[in-house]
C-alpha cells in the first residue's frame, strides 16, 4: 500500500514538471496557434545556464533567480528575432522555424556545455525521511515550487491589467489593437513568460533525471500529452492534464508496462486524445450569439 | 477641427476601394457617412485607424496619422467600433470594460464605468457574464461602451444598427443621442439606414463607389431630391 501511495506522490511531483511545461506550450499556442517544439530545448539551455552559475560558486537561489530572468529575456528575443518575421507566413513555415529552433538550441547547448551527463544540485535536502518515507525532500520541494509558479501565473493573468491585455491580444488581436494594446509586445512577453516557466521546470527536474542536452525531450512529450488531455487552448486544463499524466505514467511504469515502456504511455495518450476527443477533456467551449 | 482627411486612397491588395476622399469631422456632434453596400464606408473607417494600407493625408487633432500603427492611433484618442463589433467574446463584460480603459492611467476610470452603467444599464446586469453570451443588442452596447472607455475625442461607429431588431436599434440610437448631448465626443457614424443616421447627424457625406458625391448639413441632405429618392426611399 505504501508503495502505491509513493508512486502516486512521485507522480504528482513529476506531474508538476509536466504541468509547467504544458502551461508554457499552451501559452504560446493560444497566441500563435502553433506548438513550440523547442520549448523543452530552451528549458534545457536555461538549466545549463543555471548549472554553470552554481558551478561558478553562486548560491543556488541566486542562480535560480538569474536564470529565470535570463530565460525570460531569451524568450522575448526569440519571438522578436525569429518569430516576428514569419508571423504572417504559412503553417509549414512556422513548423520549419520551430524545428530549426529545436535543432539549433539543442545542439548549441551540447556544443557549449558538452554531452556528458552532469549532476544538478537540489536545494531541498533533509536529514531523515519525510512522512514516513513516502516522499523525498526534493519531491516535496519541487512540487511546492511548481505550485507557487503556477499560482503566480494564474494570478497574473486573472488579476493584472497586463495579464488581461496579453489574453486579449491572444484571443482577438484586431480588437486588442483598437483599445491601444501593443499586440506584438504582448506576444513577446508571452514567449518570455513561457521560457521562464520552462526554465523553472528544467531546474526542478534536473536533479531527478540528471542534466544533459536531451534532458527535456521525453518530458516535452509528456507535457504535450498533458496539454492535449486538458485541451490545448485551456491553461488550467493543461496544468491538470500535466499532473494527471505524471501520475498515470508513474503508475503504468510501476504496475503495467514497466519503466522501459513508460514513454509509450505518453504517445498512447496523445494519439488517444487526438482520435477520440481532439478538443481535450476540458477543452473550452465558447458560446457565441450574433 | 477633429479629423481632416485629404486625398485618402485605400484598398485591399490590388483592389482600390477609395479613390481620393476629402472630408472633415468637426469637434463634438455627429457626422454621418452614408452610402450603399460596397461604397467604401467600412474601408474609410479602417483607413482612418490604419487597419488597411492607406495613402493621402489623415490629420487627427492637428497631427498626421497616415501610416501609423492602429494601437498608436487609438492611444491618441481615436476609438473605433468596427463591423462585427470587436468585443472580446471570450472575456466577461467587466474584462471588456477594463480593456476599453487599458491605456488610461487617470483616476477617473471608475467614474466612467458608472457613467456607462447610466447609459447602458443592461451591461451592469451582465457584469460577470461572458460577452459572447450577450444578445446582439447588448453586444453592440458593450462595443460602444468599450470604445467610449478609451475616453476618445473621436468615435468611429460602423453600422451600429446592423443585424438588430428595430426596437433595439431605436434603443441604441436613443442612447447615442444622450451620449452626443452629455459627452462632447465627436462621432463619425457609418450607416446604411440613411433615415436613422440623418435624424441623429449634424453633417453628412454621401459615398458612391469610393468617392464623395454629396456633402452638407444633415437637414439639407434630407431634403435633397436625388438623395431622397436613392437612399431614403420616399
Amino acid at each position: 500500500m505504501d508503495g502505491f501511495a509513493h508512486q502516486i506522490i512521485a507522480g504528482i511531483a513529476t506531474g508538476g514538471i509536466y504541468a509547467s511545461v504544458a502551461l508554457a506550450l499552451v501559452m504560446i499556442y493560444q497566441a500563435t496557434h502553433h506548438v513550440n517544439f523547442a520549448q523543452g530545448e530552451m528549458a534545457t539551455l536555461s538549466t545549463f545556464i543555471a548549472w554553470s552559475m552554481v558551478e561558478a560558486g553562486f548560491p543556488y537561489w541566486v542562480a535560480f533567480a538569474a536564470t529565470v530572468m535570463l530565460s525570460f529575456l531569451i524568450g522575448v528575443l526569440v519571438e522578436r528575432l525569429l518569430m516576428r518575421p514569419v508571423q504572417n507566413a504559412a503553417v509549414l513555415t512556422h513548423v520549419g522555424v520551430f524545428i530549426g529552433l529545436l535543432l539549433i538550441v539543442g545542439n548549441m547547448t551540447g556544443w557549449i556545455f558538452g554531452y556528458t551527463t552532469k549532476v544538478y544540485p537540489s536545494p531541498f535536502t533533509s536529514s531523515g525521511p519525510l512522512m514516513g518515507g513516502l516522499i523525498s525532500a526534493h519531491e516535496l520541494g519541487s512540487t511546492a515550487v511548481t505550485l507557487v509558479v503556477l499560482t503566480l501565473v494564474f494570478l497574473f493573468f486573472r488579476y493584472t491589467s497586463l495579464g488581461l491585455a496579453m489574453r486579449a491580444a491572444a484571443y482577438n488581436p484586431r480588437s486588442a489593437r483598437l483599445v491601444g494594446i501593443r499586440v506584438g509586445w504582448m506576444l513577446a512577453l508571452g514567449w518570455g513568460l513561457a521560457a521562464a516557466i520552462g526554465a523553472v521546470a528544467g531546474m526542478m527536474v534536473a536533479p531527478v533525471v540528471f542534466l544533459d542536452p536531451s534532458m527535456m525531450t521525453g518530458i516535452l512529450l509528456y507535457a504535450f500529452a498533458g496539454a492535449l488531455i486538458g485541451g490545448i487552448d485551456n491553461p488550467l486544463g493543461a496544468v491538470i492534464g500535466g499532473f494527471a499524466v505524471g501520475v498515470l505514467e508513474n503508475l503504468a511504469g510501476a504496475y503495467v508496462v514497466g519503466t522501459e515502456l513508460k514513454l509509450t504511455v505518453a504517445l498512447a495518450i496523445i494519439i488517444g486524445v487526438l482520435v477520440i476527443r481532439p478538443s481535450g477533456l476540458l477543452g473550452r467551449v465558447v458560446t457565441s450569439r450574433v | 477641427m477633429l479629423l481632416d482627411v485629404k486625398g485618402m486612397q485605400a484598398g485591399y491588395g490590388q483592389t482600390h476601394v477609395l479613390h481620393g476622399l476629402d472630408f472633415v469631422v468637426e469637434e463634438g456632434g455627429v457626422t454621418a457617412l452614408l452610402g450603399a453596400n460596397g461604397a467604401g464606408k467600412t474601408t474609410t473607417l479602417r483607413a482612418i485607424c490604419g487597419m488597411v494600407k492607406t495613402e493621402g493625408d489623415v490629420t487627427f487633432l492637428g497631427e498626421r496619422i497616415t501610416g501609423r500603427a492602429t494601437e498608436d492611433i487609438a492611444r491618441r484618442g481615436l476609438a473605433h467600433v468596427p463591423d462585427g463589433r470587436g468585443t472580446f467574446m471570450e472575456l466577461s463584460v467587466e474584462e471588456n470594460f477594463r480593456l476599453g480603459a487599458y491605456v488610461r492611467r487617470d483616476p477617473d476610470v471608475r467614474a466612467d464605468f458608472e457613467r456607462m452603467f447610466e447609459w447602458f444599464p443592461r451591461l451592469k446586469q451582465r457584469w460577470r457574464q461572458q460577452a459572447g453570451t450577450l444578445s446582439g443588442g447588448e453586444q453592440q452596447m458593450l462595443a460602444i461602451a468599450r470604445a467610449l472607455l478609451l475616453r476618445p475625442r473621436l468615435l468611429l461607429l460602423d453600422e451600429p444598427s446592423f443585424g438588430l431588431a428595430p426596437l433595439i436599434v431605436q434603443e441604441i440610437f436613443g442612447i447615442m443621442r444622450r451620449i452626443r448631448e452629455e459627452s462632447g465626443v465627436g462621432i463619425l457614424l457609418v450607416e446604411q439606414n440613411a433615415n436613422l443616421a440623418l435624424e441623429l447627424a449634424d453633417r453628412a457625406y454621401l459615398l458612391e463607389t469610393g468617392r464623395i458625391v454629396v456633402s452638407g448639413p444633415a437637414a439639407e441632405i434630407r431634403e435633397d431630391e436625388a438623395v431622397r429618392r436613392s437612399y431614403l426611399g420616399y
